[in-house]
């Protein structure tokens, strides 16, 4: 993992001393509301229904079991004892009093971590492949790169008032678990020829309009990057819509002028960028590499005892393989059936670190579908591991099934919002609760937004569902067809919406016929694609 | 009115032309760009400007950083002013960019702009100001 050096470290430790300033000024009357705004929205705090929301970064979706213990004291002590990972790999504290904002950041720099960019019309977090360092489709580790964008995107003088948020996944892998090509930009690290370089996909996002980022750039040479991305930065700078705030967004400027004229205008900017010398040496790549060393792996390869059924079971379907042999993926599910998807309490999460530190080489990861990975587990370990998450009430064998849900804060927390999300993703696995029926249905994967801002990436979803305002009544529409993996597409509005119950009888009615027209091993989202909508329709409407 | 100014020349005493007009053969020189304005387009003209003036209507639109540094990194070295909705936490930012002088519309207080200046001591990343990024200085 990496670590801070001074230099690091004088930053993230000034930025609380600046913020805790301007928390002053702003208690004590000297500044107003509204020139508060943007300051507090450059550290993570938004203004929700109820209380204060902080988002903390998680750079990549990477930790130790020091920051994660970390997450859980704050937890305890400054919020409701529990906190949410959200689908950019981050952490959300849901109720967080003003005035203790500058000591939470505080004890957050002590363990190297800050709520730098989390909001705001700048460069945020980057986010990454969960598996990272442990899968074993990766032509590299894309955690050294996403750590040299943090850096070089972190207090970006010419990028921090951008038309809007700006987000950019990177990773490493043809399969891809990071919805990759749902950012602004998207980079597929690939090697051509034996030189190491990026794919670089623009203009991806969910919010009202949809899209799938383009390839702008099949191959951009490593120590080419930073300057290629400054330039893709800086024509969406000057040319990115202003006058609106929902067509604002690069997505809108690459459709509006299409996806070769924005190449060439990158092309131009870049030949003049290049001349700058902004790229670091490789020697920093390097340097900043060297953190990411595998661990010292040491365990055999043994075969599991499947002699206990749930484990059996978990084992089936949270575990994946690794690229060391002798060792293993585990994914914690943060989905309980009933419970709110992406929470944790304190306990868990310290109950999480625990287990790293002890059997996953100290480190964690958040992923997109709002859960926890431990990377490098020994097969050995897997048994005792399992165990310490049941006890946890943490060891649900739902990965990638029906209520392994997606779900935004909705209107609950959001103020936003034009419906629930959390009772929705309640409802919904509730009625699938039986393990059997979920893991017939196999890979399925459903998202929630509560408004079309799609922060639950309904989009995205095999199933997605969407809350809608229908005259002051909360309504859900239905998609199908989604996916924010490899085989990325939107999902399509199936028709009239519904309200909370019909949703959920409408999404069981859609398995029914999924399970009527399969062949073979076909997952939902490709029986849908071969037949179509139409006998959906027939079953659901009909 | 020019609140701050980080340059020991003197003050120009011209007052700024529109782009349209410096470019309809003015031999003004001093120009103000709105962030509409293309700033390569003065490009040609940079030995004969003494100032240039970039609008911030409101201090979210961020074009005129982009418009900054351009001009510095095509080699101007005039007086480079932010005018308008220029608020404290944003003159750090503009510095970096290459701007030099600052004329904010709802006048500044002096103290909080040179905190603001020293609140970092290292920047991340190569801009159009001298500092050194920290990766130069972590590799010599
Ligand atoms: C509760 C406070 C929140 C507010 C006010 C909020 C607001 C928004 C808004 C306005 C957008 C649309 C931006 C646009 O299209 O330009 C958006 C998008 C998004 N938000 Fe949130 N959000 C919140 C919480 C969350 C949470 C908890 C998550 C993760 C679970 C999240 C993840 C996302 C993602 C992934 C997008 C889509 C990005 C894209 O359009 O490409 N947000 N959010
Ligand atoms: S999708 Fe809408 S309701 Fe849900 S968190 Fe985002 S803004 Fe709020």
């Amino acid at each position: 993992m990496y670590k801070y050096d001074h230099y690091d470290q004088a930053l993230v430790d000034a930025r609380v001393a600046e913020f805790r300033d301007q928390i002053n000024r702003r208690i004590a009357g000297e500044i107003t509301e509204d020139q508060f705004k943007p300051l507090r929205l450059m550290n993570g705090l938004y203004l929700q229904l109820h209380a204060y929301m902080l988002r903390v970064a998680i750079p990549y979706g990477t930790l130790d079991s020091r920051q994660m213990r970390m997450l859980a004291h704050i937890a305890r002590k400054y919020d409701r004892d529990y906190g949410h990972f959200t689908t950019r790999q981050n952490i959300q504290y849901n109720w967080i009093k003003l005035e203790e904002c500058a000591d939470i950041l505080e004890e957050l720099a002590t363990v190297e971590m800050h709520a730098i960019q989390t909001s705001g019309n700048c460069i945020r977090n980057i986010s990454s492949d969960q598996y990272a360092g442990a899968a074993a489709d990766e032509v590299t580790d894309p955690r050294p790169w996403a750590e040299l964008l943090r850096q070089w995107s972190t207090f970006h003088p010419e990028f921090s008032y951008l038309p809007r948020k700006f987000k950019i996944a990177v990773i490493a892998s043809p399969e891809d678990r990071a919805a990759m090509r749902l950012h602004d930009i998207g980079l597929e690290l690939i090697r051509q020829d034996g030189v190491l370089g990026a794919r670089v996909f623009v203009g991806g996002g969910m919010g009202r309009t949809p899209m799938i980022a383009p390839e702008i750039n099949p191959f951009v040479k490593a120590d080419d990057l930073l300057s290629y991305l400054e330039a893709c930065l800086r024509v969406y700078n000057r040319y990115g819509r202003r006058d609106n705030i929902y067509k604002a967004r690069i997505k809108i400027l690459i459709h509006e002028i299409g996806a070769d004229e924005y190449r060439r205008q990158v092309a131009e900017e870049f030949a003049h960028v290049k001349t700058l010398g902004i790229d670091p040496p490789l020697a920093e790549l390097e340097r900043i590499t060297a953190f990411f060393a595998a661990p010292a792996y040491d365990a055999v390869d043994v075969e599991t005892d499947r002699s206990d059924p749930d484990f059996a079971v978990w084992l089936d379907q949270n575990v994946k393989p690794h690229k060391q042999a002798g060792y293993a993926i585990v994914n914690i599910s943060l989905k309980p059936i009933g419970g709110i998807p992406g929470d944790a309490t304190s306990a868990q999460i310290d109950v999480m670190a625990d287990l790293a530190e002890r059997y996953s080489f100290d480190e964690l990861r958040v992923t997109h579908a709002q859960n926890i990975v431990l990377p490098y587990v020994a097969k050995r370990d897997l048994y005792a591991v399992w165990q310490g998450l049941r006890d946890a009430e943490l060891a649900d064998a739902n990965l990638d099934l029906i209520s392994d849900i997606i779900a935004c804060p909705g209107l609950d927390y959001c103020s936003l919002a034009n419906a629930r999300s959390i009772p929705v993703a309640q409802k919904i696995a509730t009625r699938f609760a039986d393990m059997d029926r979920q893991r017939d249905l196999g890979e399925l994967k459903l998202k929630i937004s509560g408004c079309i801002n799609a922060c639950g990436h309904h989009h995205a979803g095999h199933i997605g569902i969407l809350g809608v305002d229908k005259k002051g009544v909360e309504n859900y529409q239905l998609t199908f067809g989604g996916s924010g993996a490899e085989d990325v597409s939107i999902g399509k509005i199936i028709g009239p919406g519904f309200d909370e119950d019909g949703v959920v009888d409408a999404v069981e009615k859609a398995t029914e016929v999924y399970k009527a027209l399969r062949q073979g091993d076909e997952r939902f989202i490709d029986t849908y694609r071969r037949v179509g909508l139409e006998p959906f329709k027939e079953a659901i409407y009909g | 009115m020019v609140e701050f100014r980080y340059r020991s020349d003197e003050v120009t005493e011209q007052p700024s032309v529109t782009l349209d007009a410096f470019l309809d053969q003015s031999n003004a020189t001093a120009v103000r760009l709105e962030p509409d304005d293309d700033a390569r387009a003065l490009l040609p003209f940079l030995d004969r400007l003494t100032l240039i003036e970039v609008a911030f209507p409101k201090y979210r639109d961020g074009r005129g950083y982009s418009a900054a540094r351009i001009l510095r990194e095509s080699g101007y070295r005039g007086e480079l002013r932010a005018q308008g909705d220029v608020l404290v936490d944003q003159i750090a930012f503009m510095r970096r960019c290459g701007f030099d002088s600052f004329a904010p519309e709802a006048s500044l207080n002096p103290e909080a702009v040179a905190r603001a200046l020293s609140t970092y001591d290292h920047v991340y990343q190569k801009a159009a100001d001298t500092a050194v990024p920290v990766w130069k200085l972590r590799h010599g």
